[in-house]
């Protein structure tokens, strides 16, 4: 299959990073190191290039919305230009995605989704929304690009304005800038203080270029970016979550609005309190990296799988999720981890692995 | 192509040899270090081990794998670099000398390595 690039590919090679597919996609790995990208986006700002990520619009009516009934998100309770982060379920529980619903207005709504899952969810929202709601698939006109770090208010400020300070956690607005109107929200994906840009595709090299050319900012490929949302403790789609895994497992009820009908709710009401394994967070004691489908032993016994896992540059240790039976669930638990090489001494963590970070700076 | 010392023996697996007497100094090529990317760990080799050429003498994991370091001449182990324990990025930042991996005192000439122009040919090849 040929891989998509993104506007800014020219860019990213000019850049010496080092390119890999990604979901179909061509996209930065790194731009020479992984590591100085990631310890760079936790005392400065890095700008990384999302594009591959997709963005549906939804309108409907605006009282009993029928996307209500499709995903986990509070659709119909969000308040105006406030995103929440949710699942789109599959009947048995299982995660066909996670993903960050805005609302735009009253009757209005952005769904971004994961690189990989664009068809599919299109596919599950689409034909199962209302007749009178208008959907439709934007990600093919829009760049998407996440600017994270302690200093990014600074940078985006010299961008977007003064106005940008009212935004808090998890808010977002439309802004004026670079000749047009483009929503930028105060959200991320690495645990720091940041913002997402969803901008027209025809303006995406000049913010790209604009955002390089502030002394605080480097560019930041996906390489970094796995390190640092591990690090935050939040679960990639298709490592942590699949359709053979339900948020129950994942500990994420409070992403869930269990008040209202969705998809999959029956089956997971039947899990609180009642699922085999639990999603957990995995602390070396040392360098050495955990890795995808390493085995978790507790007592020689093999009990749990590494989702995935990173060096991470901030604590100087390997630092890991997995999925563990129930009744070794238990913060403090030491666990070997088989790496089908030799073994490395863990031990159950709560996530987020690094607590004190810039995220909810006051402004 | 970048700087690779004249008087160092090379293997097709990417390790270097540094011989010196009867004692040989082993470690990565640089154009081993950059495909690894950021090394974050290096297992100190067992000093004593006698090893075959071609046998594992440790492993080295980057933010990308792990992977094994082989030897690139027949010797036992007198010294593992310790300051990898704590520094495993002088791999990269410097292989052919401060990130050197182990040193060994060789039981037999090394056999079918490369001299520096070989490998500068060999790389050619690989980028082909």
């Amino acid at each position: 299959m040929l891989l998509k690039n993104t506007v800014l590919y020219n860019s990213h090679i000019k850049l010496n990073a080092l390119m890999a597919e990604f979901a179909g996609w061509n996209m930065p790995i790194h731009y020479g190191s992984i590591i100085e990208e990631a310890k760079h986006t936790r005392s400065k700002t890095s700008v990384f290039d999302i594009t591959h990520m997709g963005e549906f619009l939804v309108e409907e009516n605006m009282s009993s919305p029928s996307l209500d009934k499709l995903i986990t998100n509070p659709v119909s309770k969000m308040k105006e230009k406030t995103c929440r982060y949710g699942f789109l379920l599959n009947e048995a529980g299982g995660v066909l995605d996670d993903l960050i619903v805005y609302r735009l207005s009253a009757g209005e709504w952005m769904v971004v989704v994961n690189a990989g899952t664009i068809e599919k969810d299109e596919q599950a929202i689409k034909t199962n929304l209302s007749k009178n709601a208008k959907f439709k698939n934007i990600s093919e006109n829009i760049v998407k690009l996440d600017v994270q770090g302690p200093t990014s208010f600074e940078v985006m400020k010299s961008i977007v304005g003064e106005p940008l300070r009212k935004l808090k956690y998890f808010q977002f607005d439309e802004f004026e800038f670079l000749g047009g109107k483009y929503i930028v929200s105060r959200t991320g994906y690495t645990g720091e203080l940041g913002y997402e840009i969803y901008i027209d595709a025809s303006k995406g090299l000049e913010l790209w270029e604009m955002l390089l050319k502030h002394p605080d900012v480097k560019p930041a490929g996906l390489g970094a970016r796995d390190i640092l949302r591990l690090e935050a403790g939040l679960p990639l789609y298709s490592d942590e979550l699949t359709e053979d895994t339900s948020p129950v497992e994942a500990g994420m009820e409070k992403f869930i609005d269990f008040e209202k009908d969705f998809v999959g709710k029956g089956a997971l009401l039947k899990q609180i309190n009642n699922v085999s394994r639990k999603l957990v967070g995995l602390s070396v004691e040392g360098r050495r990296t955990p890795r995808h489908t390493n085995k978790i032993l507790v007592n020689n016994i093999e009990k749990g799988i590494v989702t995935s896992g990173v060096f991470s540059p901030h604590l100087n240790k390997g630092i890991a999720f997995g999925y563990i039976a129930t009744e070794q669930a238990k913060e403090g638990t030491k666990v070997i981890i088989d790496t089908g090489k030799g073994t490395i001494e863990a031990t159950i963590t709560i996530p987020p692995f690094i607590k004190e970070t810039s995220i909810r700076k006051q402004l | 192509m970048s700087n690779i010392p004249q008087d160092y023996l090379f293997s097709s697996e990417h390790e270097w040899v540094k011989i010196e007497g009867t004692k040989a100094k082993i470690g990565i090529t640089d154009y081993a270090q950059h495909k690894l990317g950021d090394i974050t760990y290096v297992e100190m080799a067992s000093v004593g081990k006698v090893l075959n050429q071609g046998a594992v003498v440790t492993g080295i994991e980057s933010v990308k794998a792990a992977s094994d370091i082989y030897a690139p001449v027949s010797g036992k182990i007198i010294a593992a670099n310790n300051a990898l324990e704590t520094e495993p990025e002088l791999v990269n930042k410097a292989p052919y000398t401060d990130g050197w991996i182990a040193q060994l005192e060789t039981t037999a000439a090394p056999v079918g390595l490369m001299d520096a122009a070989a490998y500068v040919k060999f790389l050619e090849g690989l980028e082909k």
